[in-house]
Formats: C-alpha cells, structure tokens, sequence
C-alpha cells in the first residue's frame, strides 16, 4: 500500500530561539528546525504498516527552501522519497492556504492512505487536516490511537480517542487520517537509513508547478493578520520552601488559601 | 441576521458540551461590544436538548437535527449544514470551542466557506469591526493578536479562557431542517467504546495534580489521584509517564498532549522540561514538588517545595482533609 505523509519542519522547540520578522511572521531561517514531533508519530505509523502491507511511503512539506535537511532526517527513518513545495510567494500563507497549497500538491499522487500529525508546536492550529480532506473529498478520521486499514477490502479502521475512551471509525480507502502519539513511539534513524536518505529523491516544486489558482495562495492571500506581538509577562519569583514535609505541606495549604483556590 | 455564530455541540448524552457555554458566553459580551445579533447552531441526530441548554446563553438558537450524525463522525457533517445556514443567513464570524471536535469542524468550514480560521484563542475582543484574537504561539514564548483581512471569520477558543455564565434571559430556539444530500464524505462509526477509568477531560478542569517521572510507576498515581480527587480536579501526566505506560495517553500534557490553563497546577515529581512545559505554563498558579531544587520547573513554579512527593504530597493530602475537616 502507498501512504503519503505530511511533514511540516518546525523551529525546535528547546531553541528559544523564534522570533517574528518585521512583517509579524516568523523568521523561519533564525532557528534550527526539527520534524514537528506529531508528525514523526505519523510517518512511524506509516511505516509500521508497510511493513506489515508492504508498499511505499513518500513525504510532502510545504516549508522554506532549507526544508530539504529536515526531510533527509524523516527519510533516514525510511520513507522512500519526498515532494518538497517552495516557492516564495508562500511565506504568510494562512492555514486555509497551506491547506490548498498541500491539496494540490497531494492531488496528482496515487495513495491508499494520507496521514498528518494532529497539530504543529509552532502555530499549533490543527485545522490544515480538516481543510485539506474537505478539499480533495476524502474520508477524514481524525485523532488516532490505532489504523488498521484492510487492503482487501480496502477500508481503514481507526480508534478516535473520544473524551471517554475511543470511537472505532470506518472509511473507504484512500481516506485522510490524522495521527497522534498515541500510535507509538518514532523510531530512530538507524546509521544504515541515514545513509540511504542521501540519496533518495526529493523533488523540489515551486507555485507554477502546483495545480491551484496563484490569486488563491499565499501571504497576499491571506485571511488572517498578526496585528501586535508580545512576550508574556514574566511570572513572579518562585518562593522555594525547603521545611521537613508536614510543615512544608502546611505552607502549600495557606499558600492555596491565600489564593482562593481551596 | 448578521452578525455571531456560536457552534453549540452536543455531548454524548445530548446535554450541551461544557466548552460550547463558555463560547456562547464570549460571543454574548463580543455581541454587545459589536451592537451584533448572537445566535446559536446545533446539529445533532437530536439536537433539542443542548438547543435548549443553549438557549440560556444565547438570544437565539437554531436547531438543526441531523439524523446522520447518529452513526458517523461529527465534525464534517455538522460543518457542512452550518456552511448551508451560513450562505442562506449570512453571519459575519462563527465561533467554536478549540477541542478536537470544534478544530475538525473549523477546518472544514474554512474549505466550505472560503473564510480564514483565527484557533486556539486565549482572548478575544472586539476592535475595528471584528474580532482582535489573542493567541500563544511558539510554545508559549510570544504572545500574539491577529485580525482578519475581510469582514468573516472562523474562531476557534480555548478553554477555561471564560466562566460560563447564563443570560438574564432566555432565547428562543427554531427547529431547522437543511435539506440537500452530503457532498462530502461521511465516516460511519462502527462502536464507541467507553475506557473503564477515563477522565473527566483535563483541558476543561479548574484544578490539576500532575504526576512526570519521579511518580516511579502506576502505584504512585494513587496519591496523584487521592489529591485530585480531594481539591476537585483532575489527574494529568508528563510524556515520561505515559510513555512508561502509568498512565493513559488522554491526561498527557505537553508538546504533544494537551494545552491546559487551570487555575491552580500541582505538579508531582515533573522536571519541567520545556515540552511539558509548553502544555502548562498558562496555570495561573504553580506549585511543584520536587526532590531537585535546580530542576527547570524551579524557574517557572510559584511555589516549589524541595522534597520526597511520597513524604510531601501525602502530607498535604492531611492538611487539606484537617481543613476541610
């Protein structure tokens, strides 16, 4: 089975690094960038099933033109090749942009399965997913715990965790499915498939080769504006109690006390 | 009727979600500030009941049953009958809760309606004609404010960001039926299966105990849980944890868990490592208990005690009961 996964390079979380730029967007070549963790739970899950279905998983991002480094580190866990959709008329796009932008770029390729990981850590919206099976019709299944696709059938299966336990949802394949840690831990890459990534394809495509009307995509077309910008305010210091336990315990009480929490 | 949106979703036993009340009252007091009509859609297989629980909050509601969101997902049917209502009533923004429910549903919308989504709102106001939302970004790191460029948007808002607070009167609820077949896919769901232990959900709770590492294993949840349950909240966990298999993945905070802002955190045995931290440094108030005085968590507690957690948390368990006595 062929699954296609949407990898999406992120500022490294411990970097600290992330600033805007003068234009309120993020200044995406100061920081480091790493895989967003959600999607490493994506791309691992993805494997796992063709090494049990067999078959072939290839990666999309749409990121800035120093996204191929990252996307060699998501190859070296063993996905086949990659699609790498640059172009820098992209920089600003709104979600519902980079949902058409990754639609498009997704449309022209052969999958049984679609995944994405449920947000990112530097906007975090989550909602790309949801437009992008809007826009290509696919069935969309969303937050799971397990995929258990049957090819001959050709259905998926998937645990959507609920706030009481999980929903068993069932689809027609190809289906958009969006993955969670729950499916298990990424694996590493090993020396051998590190290797390897350096010579698998990615293929770099810009805005003329993405079938979607330009007027449609990109900062210009953006629906949202970031406005102002801020730190958050500091937090007060922290008072460190260091008394045996049963004194230090009734510290805590009066301290929630004194706050109105208790 | 121009003017705000409120998604009102019903729970599995039809009652209106929790986080729907606080949504609608943010678009009461956003209403107001815009002089706009506020009004109130559910769909569901039977939508009467959180209608009506609705109705408390809001001037108006719609309720659309929709008999297909008995056994499918939600999220992309209820979107597709609000897009329908959208284009016939021509609201300006619609609002919905930031849990996995309301981010479905937003995403599509977005598609349906050609509209821009603003998510995970920390604060909302009214400005210029339309909403200013505030949202934390990088982790937590910066702080921003986004507008729409044109006159409609998606918003979607986290919890905890309101108190819930009825109207001091009642609206009115409509029965609406929308016709026409489901252009997009439908995803059956073939069983809902009910976890023995799951929890109340911990992005909506007041109060969280949190156990990380230094918990030791599942044995050392209980006095986690016995704290919880003593202050009225709920129990949470580190990725460590987790990953060790203590603890269900549904109470993970962090990175890739869950973002939460209750009003007090009390965190057991957690280092503070800059992915948990992510999921928690909105708590209005911090305590930490922690054997190491230099942990991270020591630079953003209000309160650390350097301690055992299994000498101290049980101790505060005690206090806590001699109090409330």
């Amino acid at each position: 089975m062929r699954i296609v996964v949407l990898v999406k390079p992120v500022p490294d979380t411990a970097s600290a690094g992330e600033r805007l730029g003068a234009d309120n967007r993020l200044d995406r070549a100061a920081v480091p960038a790493v895989v967003n963790a959600n999607d490493e739970y994506a791309i691992e899950a993805a494997l796992k099933l063709i090494e049990t279905h067999g078959g072939e998983v290839a990666l999309v991002s749409m990121a800035p033109p120093n996204a191929p480094e990252t996307l060699r580190k998501a190859l070296a866990m063993g996905a086949a090749s990659g699609t790498h959709v640059t172009d820098p008329a992209l920089a600003g796009s709104d979600t519902l942009s980079t949902a058409r932008v990754l639609a498009a770029a997704v449309k022209g390729m052969e999958f049984d399965l679609l995944f994405a990981g449920a947000d990112t850590s530097d906007g975090g919206a989550g909602v790309v997913p949801a437009s992008i099976a809007a826009l290509l019709g696919l069935p969309y299944l969303s937050y799971a715990a397990k995929i258990e696709p049957n090819t001959d059938a050709r259905t998926v299966r998937v645990h959507r965790i609920s706030p009481t336990g999980f929903d068993i949802l069932e689809a027609p394949m190809p289906a958009l499915v969006v993955c969670t840690q729950a499916l298990g831990e990424p694996r590493y890459p090993s020396l051998k498939g590190i290797m390897a990534a350096r010579s698998k394809e990615i293929v770099t495509r810009s805005l003329g080769d993405v079938d979607e009307d330009p007027a449609t995509i990109g900062g210009l077309a953006s629906t949202t504006v970031v406005a102002e910008s801020h730190k958050p305010p500091a937090r007060g210091a922290t008072r460190v109690i260091r008394e045996p336990a049963a004194d230090a315990a009734k510290q805590v009480v009066s301290f929630l006390a004194e706050q109105r929490i208790i | 009727m121009p003017g705000l949106w409120v998604v009102g979703q019903a729970a599995a036993d039809g009652s209106l979600a929790h986080i729907s009340a606080e949504v609608a009252t943010i678009a009461r007091t956003l209403g107001g500030d815009a002089g706009d009509d506020v009004t109130g859609v559910v769909v569901a297989a039977d939508p009467k009941r959180a209608a009506d629980e609705l109705a408390a909050y809001v001037p108006r509601v719609l309720a659309v049953p929709e008999p297909a969101a008995a056994d499918h997902a939600w999220a992309t049917i209820a979107a597709e009958r609000i897009a329908a209502l959208a284009r016939q009533h021509e609201p300006d923004h619609i609002l919905l809760g930031a849990d996995p429910e309301g981010r479905d549903m937003a995403g599509v919308l977005s598609v349906l309606l050609e509209w821009g989504v603003l998510v995970n709102a920390t604060g909302i106001s009214w400005t210029e004609g339309g909403p200013s939302v505030q949202m934390s970004v990088f982790g937590g790191k910066l702080i921003t404010t986004s507008r729409f460029t044109g006159g409609h948007g998606i918003v979607t808002i986290r919890p905890n960001v309101a108190t819930a607070e009825e109207a001091s009167t009642a609206g009115t609820v409509e029965a609406v039926s929308v016709e026409g077949d489901l252009a997009l896919p439908t995803v059956r769901v073939v069983d809902r299966v009910t976890e023995a232990g799951a929890a109340a959900p911990i992005e909506e709770a007041r109060v969280i105990v949190a156990g990380g590492r230094g918990i030791g294993g599942p044995d050392g949840f209980k006095i986690v849980e016995e704290l919880a349950a003593e202050l009225g909240g709920a129990v949470g966990a580190t990725r460590a944890a987790v990953d060790s298999g203590w603890i269900n993945y549904s109470q993970q905070i962090g990175q890739t868990g869950k973002i939460v802002k209750p009003q007090l955190y009390l965190a057991l045995g957690i280092s503070g490592a800059i992915q948990h931290k992510v999921g928690m440094q909105t708590a209005e108030t911090i305590v930490a208990v922690n054997r190491d005085p230099d942990a991270p968590i020591a630079e953003f507690a209000d309160l650390l005690v350097v301690g055992d957690l299994f000498e101290v948390a049980p101790a505060i368990l005690a206090e806590l009961r001699a109090r409330s006595g």
